[in-house]
């Protein structure tokens, strides 16, 4: 039985998912990365993107954006400004999601808003739905 | 004196209004526990975070490098006020508590000789603003259509502040908001979201690394920071003014009922005198005969 961690995963506006887990795998806005019990602290923005939490029942997607997570020796914390289980995202709310990228990269023109964009299509591909 | 017709009307009226004050409290009622609710549900995002960027201020801040929301813009001439009050009224003293605060800073701060300017958030206090700080009245967000208060809204109001700040219109900004304590007493607070200010900037107690540099994080951080202390005030604010609105309408139910039984007595009395005339008119006609 492998070691298990603390795992929560918090929006503003409430708290999704407070679990013991075995991994968690988070979309770090430099790259994928999965933590377990006895990860080294660490500290790592967001790109939107999809997070999975392998638990004993099995596991459960996230689909969250922007924001952080905070890594210890205990347990992960995600603070994400928009987190949603990937099984709510529908077609209607994923469109909404990728017009808000859209209308912020039009409005910054930068690349960093550029590359949300591309993640936010990205993730559209991961779930099998298509960005229009 | 009035006549019997007369009081028999106006007590009747004040019945109904008793009836919509007392509607209108269980009402509040019952949207004070839904603000309070979410109030909760926001509170372990917006410590977590605080503690976050706080830990990380309190290491990057030291440095030339500081971003601009930290560090400041190097002056404190232009002060931008965030006046934060309701859509609507009867809510007791709730809107009037924020403006007044928020009058007393603006005062002090120009008799300092700076500028000010002020954006309102919510009708009411705009209202009460316009007549004597209009010329210093830059903006106004208006919540009226929103049904629930969500985190884009937070973030609609950070994105206009931030894009002020970027534009250099501004130096300082603070909010003000009633903080809620229980529904008797709100507390109109200020607080200064640029530059970020910590109270309890104490170091974290781990060392962490940073994914991608502490600067980056903290970059893209901070302005979410803005976002969310906005969005925690607009929950405490959604939180008070009900609250508020609460104990105002316990006081106008409670003081109906007074006004009810006063009237009521009053009528009565003149009821009672109506017949002991009637009675000494048929006497005394008695008598005469």
């Amino acid at each position: 039985m492998a070691e298990m961690l603390q795992f929560d995963l918090v929006s503003p506006e409430r708290r999704l998912a407070s679990v013991q887990a075995t991994e968690v795998q988070i979309p770090g806005a430099d790259g994928d990365m999965t933590a377990m019990a006895n990860h080294a602290p660490t500290i790592t923005t967001l790109r939107p993107g999809v997070l999975r939490v392998i638990h004993a029942n099995g596991s459960d997607d996230y689909v969250v954006s922007g924001g952080f997570a905070e890594i210890s020796a205990q347990g992960v914390s995600v603070l994400a400004e928009q987190a949603l289980p990937s099984a709510e995202v529908d077609q209607a709310k994923y469109d909404g999601m990728v017009a808000g990228a859209r209308e912020a990269h039009d409005a910054a023109k930068s690349d960093e808003s550029a590359k949300t964009l591309a993640d936010m299509i990205a993730v559209g591909a991961a779930l099998g739905l298509a960005a229009r | 004196m009035p006549s019997l017709k007369d009081l028999k009307n106006r007590i009747s009226s004040v019945k109904s209004t008793r009836k919509i004050t007392k509607a209108m409290q269980m009402v509040a009622a019952a949207k004070l526990r839904r603000a309070q609710d979410a109030a909760e549900q926001a509170r372990p995002y917006t410590e977590r975070f605080t503690a976050v960027v706080a830990g990380l201020a309190s290491s990057v801040g030291q440095s030339a490098s500081a971003p601009k929301l930290l560090a400041g813009t190097g002056s404190d001439k232009v002060h931008l006020l965030v006046v934060m009050t309701s859509e609507r009224g009867l809510c007791g003293g709730f809107n009037s508590s924020i403006v007044k605060l928020a009058r007393a800073r603006a005062t002090a701060l120009l008799a300092e000789g700076k500028t000010v300017k002020i954006l309102t958030v919510g009708k009411k206090g705009r209202e009460q603003l316009r007549r004597d700080w209009s010329q210093y009245m830059v903006a106004h967000v208006d919540l009226s259509q929103v049904k629930r208060l969500g985190y884009n809204n937070a973030q609609d109001v950070a994105r206009d502040l931030l894009g002020r700040f970027d534009a250099g219109e501004f130096d300082v900004a603070t909010i003000f908001y009633n903080q809620f304590q229980s529904v008797i007493s709100q507390i109109p607070t200020a607080q200064q979201i640029i530059p970020a200010k910590f109270e309890d900037a104490e170091g974290a107690s781990t060392l962490y690394d940073y994914e991608p540099s502490e600067e980056a994080i903290l970059a893209d951080l901070l302005p979410r920071s803005v976002a969310t202390q906005i969005f925690a005030a607009l929950l405490e604010n959604a939180a008070s003014e009900q609250g508020a609105r609460m104990s105002a309408m316990d006081n106008a139910t409670r003081n109906a009922g007074d006004m009810i039984d006063k009237l009521t007595i009053e009528f009565n009395r003149s009821r009672q005198a109506v017949i002991t005339n009637e009675l000494i008119e048929i006497i005394s006609g008695a008598e005469a005969l």
